[in-house]
């Protein structure tokens, strides 16, 4: 039954065969988009017609690689600024967010705790028709009112900004305290006895300890940024995110193009999450 | 002392506060507001129940309602169904050294985006896709057939993108159940299935719920999923929001739908918290 207890060769055997379709069901789908990234042929389907890097390389007129698509470039560069700003301001915004709920005491802490953990269980699609629906009701507000006229209240780059922020801080502030939770008060009350301030302790003491966390949890804020769909679908405006980009691609039809994105995207989030992985590790060790 | 205290209160409360407020509480207000608002006759906005009588009189909405909570559902259970073994070999039945590898190796594929995934599966399932290939090359078919687009295959996409969500909370806590437990139960005679259900599976509560909560939600707003492996009728009600939102134009509308679509996921939540005795804050950490 377990490891520890006298094998049963039947039991185990299945286990076994199990195991083994599991991670086949689960690696297939990618395994067959990385390869079929480089068949020469105009469909993204077998049979195999020989190796080609032209999805990636070819410069027309027959072929587009991925290289020369100025619209998949342009939407990863989107995309790429996109959770460069989610990152920040969800890790400044959640870090801060930690100190309140695991240091501080005020009124209605529970309260606000709880709210600020819903994020999480809103579905995607509601958290971004609720604020298109603000930011648009805002807009005409100023506009009827002030006469003036806000671009940030429209579908924009900025909107999606705000949008995925709003989910991605939950993430941040539970890992975050998760940490601080581990953090031993006496360092702090040393540093507070020996003359230092508040914010002196929080700099020097408190957010070097919190160090890994917070990388750690800037990459995956990165990630879940760069990789969300549902709630950019209703913010988006004229700068096409890279998921939204692919999504439009998908539905009208397939290129091998879209093999040779997701073999970029699948090799560098494999990457990353090594990195991560292997830094993970170190911190447990230490 | 004091002033210092209070002052560092103020500065983490505030961007706090504007967080929840601007981006969570008053657009769920507006939603809120939005869905029970129309025009009349004149075209003048007014107060009314029209969006939501239009749901309940309106059989496919009704309809594509229910059955996506059921789905999402059955998502929840088949989910636990297929990820449940894996998690229980990896802490318990293999051995230590291959146990850390098997982990790093299941959670790789979450890491690459949802469409991604979804694809690969398009490419492997449609009728020109790769299965169908190999299938009529072996010689074991002599037509293609269209396996994507429709139910089944919107179940297992759905089910393969939400595994994870189930398999992180259930490896952490068949980890921090002791063997000896298991062995107690085996010495004293139960069989398998007893040790099982008395004892694997309360352990676990904790994991499991927390895991089908994330699951349920993740199935009852996904979108992508849906309508890309669902195909044409597959009827998920994310779609007849975005319908109303993008195609038709009718934010009160949409509002209405998000509205309940967000009741229903509270709804169902709340309950699973409230059966297992949990608390939010505990369930998603």
């Amino acid at each position: 039954m377990i490891r520890t207890l006298p094998p049963h060769k039947g039991y185990t055997l299945a286990f076994r065969i199990y195991i083994v379709l599991f991670y086949l069901f689960l690696f297939a789908p990618l395994i067959i988009t990385c390869i079929l990234a480089f068949n020469d042929s105009n469909f993204p389907s077998l049979p195999w017609k020989g190796f080609t890097l032209d999805w990636f390389m070819a410069d027309g007129p027959d072929r587009i690689g991925l290289f020369h698509d100025r619209s998949n470039l342009s939407s990863i560069v989107v995309s790429a600024q996109t959770a460069f700003w989610v990152s920040i301001l969800s890790v400044t915004v959640g870090t801060m967010g930690a100190f309140l709920f695991e240091q501080e005491e005020f009124p209605a802490k529970r309260g606000l705790y709880f709210l600020a953990l819903t994020p999480l269980v809103i579905p995607g699609v509601i958290l971004g028709i609720s604020i298109l629906l603000t930011a648009n009701s805002l807009g005409i507000y100023f506009e009827d009112t002030f006469g003036l006229d806000i671009p940030l209240l429209r579908p924009s780059f900025w909107l999606v900004v705000l949008g995925q922020f709003s989910f991605i801080t939950t993430f941040v502030l539970l890992v975050v305290s998760a940490r601080l939770r581990k953090f031993d008060p006496s360092l702090e009350e040393a540093a507070l006895n020996l003359g230092a301030t508040r914010f002196e302790v929080i700099r020097c003491i408190t957010l070097p300890f919190l160090r890994p966390a917070l990388i750690g949890s800037g990459a995956v804020a990165f990630l879940m940024s760069f990789e969300n769909f549902n709630t950019t679908l209703f913010l988006v405006g004229s700068e096409t995110t890279l998921p939204i980009n692919l999504y439009l691609q998908v539905r009208d039809g397939s290129t091998p193009i879209i093999n040779a994105v997701s073999f970029l995207l699948i090799v560098s989030t494999s990457i990353l999450a090594v990195i991560n992985l292997v830094a993970g590790k170190r911190e447990n060790r230490e | 002392m004091k002033n210092h205290i209070r002052l560092s209160l103020y500065i983490f409360l505030t961007p706090v506060l504007l967080w929840l407020l601007l981006l969570i509480v008053i657009p769920h207000i507006e939603l809120l507001i939005m869905s029970l608002k129309g025009t009349d006759d004149l075209g003048d906005p007014v107060w009314t129940l029209a969006n939501y009588r239009h749901f309940f009189t309106e059989q496919i909405y009704w309809y594509t309602f229910v059955r996506t909570a059921v789905y999402a559902m059955l998502t929840t259970v088949l989910t636990f169904v297929v990820t449940f073994p894996v998690a229980f070999y990896i802490t318990k039945v293999v051995s230590v050294r291959l146990s850390g590898f098997l982990t790093i190796v299941l959670l790789m594929p979450f890491w690459v985006s949802e469409l991604v995934r979804v694809y690969g599966w398009m490419i492997l399932l449609r009728e020109s896709g790769v299965i169908n290939h190999l299938l009529i090359s072996s010689g074991l078919m002599n037509t293609p057939i269209e396996m994507l687009y429709n139910d089944i295959s919107m179940m297992m996409g759905l089910v393969y993108t939400s595994m994870l969500f189930m398999a992180v909370p259930l490896i952490s806590s068949l980890e921090g159940m002791d063997d000896s437990i298991i062995e107690a139960a085996h010495d004293l005679g139960a069989s398998p299935p007893t040790i099982f259900c008395k004892i694997i599976i309360p352990y676990a509560a904790p994991g499991i719920t927390s895991g089908s909560i994330v699951v349920f939600m993740l199935a009852l707003g996904n979108y992508l999923t849906p309508t890309l492996m669902g195909g044409k009728n597959s009827l998920w009600f994310t779609e007849q929001i975005y319908n109303e939102f993008i195609a038709s134009f009718n934010w009160n509308q949409g509002a209405a739908f998000g509205f309940l679509l967000l009741a229903l996921s509270s709804i169902i939540i709340w309950a699973g918290l409230k059966l297992t005795r949990q608390e939010l804050g505990r369930a998603l950490s």
